[in-house]
């Protein structure tokens, strides 16, 4: 059985304590995991500085060829996993049994963060707005229209509390590398697999070692990446993004309660919408927080609901090496349990119905996991406690709601499609503050353009530009 | 005279019919037993006489197990054996963030319990006349008043610090992570006062958490324990596992430091481990200070079913000093049930951590 060490900057350490990876459906151990304990973070952030320091001796432009160089080697190689090797399949294999995503999605996935390697400079001057890269490095420079400017690192590293349920986010920690900011990885107890591959690949391909940590480990390790990186990212529910609300140190991302808006004037037409809709909800097996999970109208919200519960109703569980598996397994016992328990309780208030309730129970027990089929709730208004929930799996509410009360009434949204070219309405959907990406028309939520920052721009979130003068004739660096 | 495991099962079966035979006569027991006996305890009515049908450790199943809310409100005399009423009395709390805490009455057990355990802590790490900082919780714990005992009986002063751990499980709860890093700073900075003032100390007691912020501290600024001129560490009040020990051992303390880990609390008293070897990889296996306390690693299913060697099980605590007697008590931890030792002939415990079924629940290694 192979065993994944601890990664101490680059150098591995086999802890006393060890986790066992295990096949969802099976039960078959497919690693043991080195548990890390909170000390071990702390002690070794000593070495914080160096990581910076050794990605600053190379070039933004060297690092973003190995990092692409990276991208291939992640996707295509059979590379260095704990104290085995790894080829692609396995890795897909080996993510699918352990979070429960069919096989499929996760090669896919797997393309995703391939694509997002091979276009970081892209990315990157989208990001930072066409700045010179080098002046990162620097610290200073002068604009194209000769204006000085100076960007400050704000952490030599980025802490990642990465989770189990979605091998989506790992994209948002790719660009850090390049930016020449270390990484520190507590990765989630089912999903260490991307953590590992993708350092094996960035070391492959010449990223120095010290530049990366890895700490798999229980809550201890999480806090104490927090508490010792001077910026983290996290992701987690509501509480946790509660938790670190207002936190310049943290960043943390929960469910995106993201939505699709039909206005008034598109909403009779809605049909030709529907294919849009299903797939924002169901793609991803509904896990991902650009996920829709909630579809917003003022009339035919019931139609609407019937339509979709119609494409989706019918979605069973396969097996995860079938190519058209549709649904993630929940792998984690008792928690199908409890999110069909709180639908079934919401779906007692008067003016919510389940439509999708007359295909198959919704819950799908099996020997060592647990499904949940797609599930659509109409909503006869915006006050029903399911309204604005959000579960991981293919759920969705369709919520009647007059127009002119849509935004006041939605509650915070990562991603909006709004379908509409009501220019008043557009108007108030552009300035709501309380959606983050917005798409005007008809584009699926999952619809990501990977030059657009996601929920702040992570180049913001770890350099903070400020004033800077100089004297040219006495600077030196 | 070391025992064979024959004869320590001899002697505590012995010690059980004393202290029972002490509980339970109206002379000398407590009103909680007495009463229990003679079925005006309004919450136990013993359906048998202890006193003459307990005959060994193993009669105690008929006292069923022990209610842990029993322990919780007044009146607190309830406990105090007849015998010692007229003795100063210690109250000393466990729990107690939300609620009603937890109580025990202590006349003199806090200090048997610490005398006893010097015992095993060696002479060469713990000087004796050496003093000791006091790195855990204070208010109303036994703990606190106990390693000042300790220090007190090995001819030490010990120096103490404030430390509220309801306060800590407040913020954790409230997810104040912000503030939970002042305080602990705050506590560290007390500790580091202690350190630099001249008081040479070189034996301490700390949690591991503690330990883990105090070596921190020490490095940013320099130091370490050799420097800071520690040379034992008696290490407990929250769990900890080998790795954690190991890790401490090998990055913090060196090869100059000892590093006793016990596990306890307020009822049982302290088990004592060897300090943890390499070679074994770090295994911390513990042991009661039998007859005084025992600890049974009994059967998730089953708590009349003790698990066979090498087996997992929840742990069940018993204590019988002649100043409490708490017939399985089912602990909120669970363990390893470990052979007897040469230097300790009855079960040990190790892999001691939070009971899975309140796992979840349960705020751990709060200060």
């Amino acid at each position: 059985m192979p065993h994944i060490p601890i990664s101490r900057w680059g150098e591995p350490y086999k802890s006393l304590d060890l986790d066992k990876v295990v096949h969802f459906a099976t039960g078959e151990v497919l690693a043991e995991v080195s548990r890390a304990n909170g000390g071990l973070v702390e002690r070794d952030m000593r070495h914080a500085q160096r990581a910076r320091d050794v990605l600053r001796e190379i070039p933004i432009k060297q690092l973003l060829a190995m990092v692409k160089k990276a991208g291939e080697l992640y996707a295509k190689a059979e590379l260095p996993c704990g104290d085995g090797t790894q080829t692609p399949d396995q890795f897909a294999r080996m993510q699918s049994a352990t979070t429960g995503l069919p096989e499929h999605m996760c090669k896919f996935n797997m393309s995703k963060n391939e694509f997002v390697l091979a276009e970081m400079e892209q990315i990157l001057a989208s990001l930072t707005r066409g700045l010179d890269l080098d002046i990162l490095t620097r610290g200073y420079g002068v604009e194209s229209r000769g204006v000085p400017v100076s960007y400050q690192a704000q952490s030599p590293v980025l802490g990642m509390v990465l989770p189990s349920n979605s091998p989506g986010v790992h994209t948002l920690w790719l660009p850090i590398i390049p930016l020449q900011v270390g990484l520190v990885l507590k990765p989630g107890p089912q999903e260490p697999w991307t953590p590992y591959r993708m350092t094996s690949a960035f070391l492959q391909a010449g990223i120095p070692k010290q530049a990366i940590a890895i700490y798999p480990g229980l809550g201890d390790v999480g806090a104490a990446v927090l508490q010792h990186c001077p910026r983290s990212l996290i992701f987690g529910g509501t509480a946790t993004v509660e938790q670190y609300k207002g936190n310049p140190r943290v960043q943390a991302h929960g469910p995106g309660f993201s939505k699709i808006l039909i206005g008034d004037d598109k909403v009779d037409e809605w049909e030709k919408y529907l294919d849009i809709m299903v797939d924002s909800v169901l793609i991803n097996s509904g896990r991902g927080c650009i996920n829709c999970s909630g579809i917003w109208a003022s009339r035919h919200t019931k139609k609407i609901a019937e339509a979709i519960a119609a494409k989706m109703g019918p979605v069973q569980p396969l097996p995860p090496e079938d190519p058209k598996s549709a649904l993630a397994a929940f792998t984690v016992s008792g928690q199908a349990d409890a999110i069909n328990k709180q639908i079934d309780d919401d779906c007692k208030e008067a003016g919510v119905t389940d439509l999708t309730a007359g295909f198959a129970p919704r819950l799908v027990k099996k020997e060592r996991c647990d499904y949940l089929r797609p599930t659509v709730i109409h909503c006869e208004g915006p006050d029903k406690a399911i309204a604005k929930k959000e579960y991981m799996f293919p759920f969705c509410t369709v919520v009647e709601c007059p127009q002119d009360k849509m935004i006041a009434s939605i509650g915070p949204t990562l991603v909006c499609s709004a379908i509409t070219e009501d220019a008043k309405f557009q108007r108030a959907l552009t300035d709501c503050v309380h959606i983050d990406r917005l798409n005007l028309g008809p584009l699926k939520t999952i619809q990501l353009n990977w030059l657009q920052p996601h929920e702040g721009s992570i180049v913001d979130f770890l350099y903070r530009a400020r004033a800077f003068q100089f004297d040219k004739g006495m600077i030196k660096i | 005279m070391t025992l064979t495991p024959q004869q320590a099962k001899e002697k505590l079966d012995a010690h059980v019919r004393d202290i029972v035979a002490w509980h339970f006569n109206p002379e000398t027991g407590s009103p909680f037993w007495v009463d229990a006996a003679a079925g005006k305890n309004p919450v136990l009515k013993l359906n048998f006489d202890p006193r003459k049908e307990v005959k060994c450790f193993d009669d105690l199943k008929k006292f069923g197990l022990f209610e842990d809310d029993w322990l919780r409100g007044g009146p607190a005399r309830r406990w105090v054996p007849r015998a010692l009423a007229n003795k100063p009395t210690y109250i000393f709390e466990t729990g107690g963030t939300t609620g009603i805490p937890k109580s025990r009455v202590v006349v003199e057990d806090h200090w048997i319990d610490y005398e006893q355990f010097s015992a095993t802590l060696p002479d060469k790490h713990f000087p004796k006349g050496s003093n000791w900082l006091m790195l855990g919780p204070s208010g109303p714990r036994r703990l606190r008043l106990a390693v000042e005992h300790l220090a007190q009986f090995r001819g030490g002063i010990c120096f103490c610090l404030d430390l509220d751990p309801r306060w800590v499980i407040k913020l954790i709860k409230k997810g104040w992570m912000e503030h939970l890093k002042a305080y602990q700073e705050h506590v560290i900075d007390q500790a580091m006062t202690i350190l630099s003032a001249g008081h040479d100390i070189k034996c301490a007691f700390m949690t591991p958490k503690l330990l883990d912020a105090l070596a921190g501290r020490l490095e940013k600024e320099g130091s370490s324990f050799t420097k800071a001129g520690i040379t034992g560490i008696f290490c407990g009040g929250t769990e900890m596992t080998s790795q954690w020990i190991r890790f401490a051992m090998e990055e913090y303390l060196g090869p100059d430091v000892y590093i006793a880990p016990t596990y306890g609390n307020t009822l049982m008293g302290l088990a004592a481990s060897d300090q943890p070897k390499p070679e074994e990889d770090y295994k911390i296996c513990y042991y009661a200070p039998q007859p005084r306390a025992t600890i049974e690693v009994v059967d998730f299913d089953d708590y009349n079913k003790v698990v066979p060697y090498g087996a997992d099980g929840r742990v069940m605590l018993t204590t019988l000093t002649k100043e409490l007697f708490i017939p399985r008590f089912m602990e909120r931890d669970e363990g390893v049930r470990e052979k007897p030792s040469a230097k300790y002939p009855w079960d040990g415990i190790s892999g001691v951590k939070p009971y899975r079924g309140f796992a979840a629940t349960t705020v751990v290694g709060v200060y």
